[in-house]
């Protein structure tokens, strides 16, 4: 097999840019060529954070895997969840109950917005503003606040389980993210205020790290970024699961394919889960918390494919059943950032330094989600 | 006669020229280092507690009373950590460095004029001296980021190197407009002329332009936000301080606090009187008024106003590429101010201005 990014040369200029780094988030290093200022190549260097997940989830058992994949995307850890329990539910052909699905979808959908505040924090950090970050958090705070009250952890959630919810969710649950989405409709135009009509910011963004469409078809990137470029990928609308295929909201698709493309996508993003969350909040229907499933699951012999939108594109679970272990026998995950991060080299090529940064925000990776 | 001995030394001391002029000598350094230290002190709890307004948050508040002596304990941390050379580094230049750059910052005190009369040297040429002297902080820097050993440091000093030359022509630009209204290079002078009003007032909207374009290339010499490419953080983790520690770090950092306070002295001076009260015109008893208040007073609110306005820069804009950095200067700044000085010499000559 041919290398795509031909392996740096040693007489070359080379920055390596992590794995210790502020900007990277995490233990990415980049490996890249420079001449001045001027970005030559970029080689995406992984497997400082590799901890084998699907190796290990082998050995566990099917209730037991999905607590790994909140350590994959942490900041998507309820979707993540919710694409093994999908799997294992679509495997048992278990029907869920209603109001399971209704909160699954708000939880969803409240980890999207609070992950793209992070993502919105981050970004300015990247681009030498401090002050968005604080501004972020303070609304984040709110929604890890409702996380933690609902499933008693703010990370690393581990709440929706095949079959149904760990637990019920707590009284007042719908009038608490009521409350906080006015809140958060205010504090949403300072975001704009304060980044998006900056000249600076727009300066950076604005024609930097271009992806066409045809790029990100051919790298395999999801969610903002390939909506950015054009690329109508939202498994929300094409592949509905949930609550989704009953509730009106819109794709945000974007044609420049830039930084500022990708920023705008993400920001409308959060408005369209505002919306989304509005039409769930009113009708959770009573109900069980839970279908019944056996306390040690064991799936028929196959194969199971399930996918869910993350904030970062499209996440998806492949599961290999022998059909006699309690474990599965093979499990892949497809992650949103591997594939995003392929395509970093090609957009920031020829850019300076500074725009490799800003492209990187903009991609909104999380480390150990590309690096299982 | 022994008893008398002590007053012949003093009357010896007090009446012998050179040994005067070397006691004036010694008690200005030991003014401007103990100001100089005093100022970082402040500026940097300033910084932090306007950050926090900023940010939602309250700033240090637990070290003395609602942490204004957190600096102190901040500074104190720092002298007592190891000084740490990276292996590989030219000693001798990596040791050098953070002292030219705070030398360099503390020399263009001189000529700062705090109240009538209060200068530490009444320069004839002295707005031609801080920029001047200013300036050799490039070679510190430049210095620093070659003998780290480093490819960040370098980077960094290579941005400040291109950034800080081409800044500086914006810098003096803005300020020949004063000095071509005035007709001087003296502070003090500078200040007298604006005794019926401010120049910021009186010099119609060029003196705006100029003013709002000192600004903007004086936030680019200190090396601060937006401008701060040569110690970007998300970028370059410290630009060209990245290897150094302890006492070295606290001396390139108290460096930018006192660069940030000559250069809105500077601003303050020329263009809001320094610490000439507000007067108008010839409202006598408004004037009158206003000249209660102590000059050093004045001096000190204008200059903290100009450094609220470059920390306000700071906690609120992003940072801009370098190539965007140098557009700004030579396609932007640098033409305007030429235009700007053209006009502001029509408005003298012409006798336009108050």
């Amino acid at each position: 097999m041919q290398p795509t990014v031909e392996v740096l040369n040693e007489r070359d200029y080379i920055l390596n840019v992590g794995p210790q780094h502020p900007s990277t988030h995490g233990v990415l290093h980049l490996r890249i060529k420079i001449e001045g200022e001027t970005i030559l190549d970029v080689e995406p260097v992984l497997g400082y954070i590799h901890r084998s997940i699907e190796k290990m989830s082998e050995a566990l058992t099917y209730r037991q895997f999905i607590q790994m994949t909140s350590r994959m995307d942490y900041l998507s850890a309820h979707m993540n969840n919710l694409a093994c329990a999908l799997a294992i539910e679509n495997a048992l052909q278990v029907e869920v109950p209603d109001k399971v699905k209704y909160i699954r979808t708000i939880l969803c959908e409240l980890t999207r917005l609070a992950s793209h505040q992070l993502w919105w924090a981050a970004n300015g950090l990247d681009l030498g503003a401090v002050t968005p970050f604080f501004l972020a958090f303070r609304d984040r705070e709110a929604i890890t606040d409702i996380f933690e009250e609902v499933c008693g952890s703010r990370l690393t959630m581990n709440y929706i389980v095949p079959g149904g919810l760990m637990e019920d969710v707590p009284e007042g649950f719908a009038d608490k993210i009521k409350t906080y989405l006015d809140t958060f409709e205010r504090t949403l135009s300072e975001y704009d205020q304060l980044l998006t009509g900056n000249e600076i910011f727009r300066g950076r963004n604005i024609g930097v790290g271009v992806l066409t469409k045809e790029e990100a078809l051919a790298y395999g990137c999801t969610g903002p970024v390939a909506r950015a470029s054009g690329l109508s990928c939202d498994v929300r609308k094409w592949f509905p699961y949930e609550m989704y295929d009953k509730l009106s909201f819109e794709e945000i698709i974007l044609t420049e394919g830039d930084s500022y493309a990708r920023y705008k996508v993400r920001i409308a993003e959060m408005y369209q889960s505002i919306k989304i969350l509005r039409q769930l909040l009113d009708g959770i229907p009573e109900g069980d918390f839970q279908a019944k499933v056996k306390k040690i699951i064991k799936l028929p012999a196959g194969e199971f494919y399930q996918r869910v939108e993350t904030a970062r594109g499209e996440f998806g679970v492949y599961i290999v059943s022998d059909g006699k272990s309690s474990s599965p026998y093979r499990i892949k995950f497809r992650s949103p950032g591997l594939s995003n991060l392929a395509a970093l080299p090609f957009m920031t090529k020829g850019a300076k330094i500074g725009d490799l940064i800003a492209v990187m925000a903009s991609l909104d990776l999380v480390i150990p989600d590309i690096d299982r | 006669m022994l008893h008398i001995l002590p007053l012949l030394f003093f009357q010896y001391f007090t009446t012998n020229p050179e040994l005067i002029l070397v006691l004036k000598v010694v008690l200005s350094i030991v003014a401007v280092i103990s100001l100089v230290a005093v100022l970082g002190l402040f500026l940097i709890y300033m910084e932090r507690k306007v950050a926090a307004a900023m940010q939602l948050r309250l700033g240090p508040n637990r070290v003395g009373y609602i942490g204004t002596l957190q600096t102190m304990a901040d500074t104190l941390k720092l002298l007592t950590k190891e000084g740490f050379t990276p292996g590989e580094s030219d000693k001798f230049m990596f040791f050098l460095a953070p002292v030219i750059v705070i030398t360099s910052a503390v020399l263009a005190f001189a000529p700062i004029p705090f109240a009538k009369g209060y200068q530490f040297w009444n320069l004839e040429i002295g707005v031609f001296y801080v920029p001047a002297v200013a300036s050799i902080s490039v070679i510190g820097v430049l210095m620093g980021g070659w003998a780290s050993n480093n490819k960040y440091s370098l980077i960094g000093a290579m941005r400040s190197g291109a950034q800080i030359v081409s800044y500086e022509l914006s810098v003096g630009l803005s300020l020949v407009s004063i000095v071509v209204l005035t007709g001087s290079m003296n502070f003090t002078t500078i200040i007298m002329s604006q005794e019926n009003g401010w120049w910021i007032f009186k010099g119609h909207i060029p003196v705006v332009i100029s003013f709002v374009i000192f600004l903007i290339a004086s936030t680019a010499e200190i090396n601060r936000t937006p401008f701060d490419l040569s110690e970007a953080e998300s970028e370059l983790t410290a630009g060209f301080h990245t290897e150094y520690s302890g006492i070295q770090l606290a001396m390139f950092l108290l460096a930018e606090y006192v660069n940030m306070f000559v250069i809105s002295a500077v601003a303050a001076t020329l263009y809001f009187g320094g610490w000439m009260p507000l007067h108008i015109g010839h409202w006598e008893a408004f004037n009158h008024i206003m000249n209660f208040i102590p000059g050093v007073i004045w001096f000190v609110g204008k200059t903290l106003f100009v450094i609220f306005i470059i920390m306000w820069f700071r906690w609120t804009f992003p940072r801009l590429r370098i190539d965007q950095l140098l557009n700004l200067e030579w396609k932007y700044l640098m033409p305007i101010s030429l235009v700007n000085l053209l006009l502001v010499t029509i408005i003298t000559l012409m006798g336009w201005h108050f």
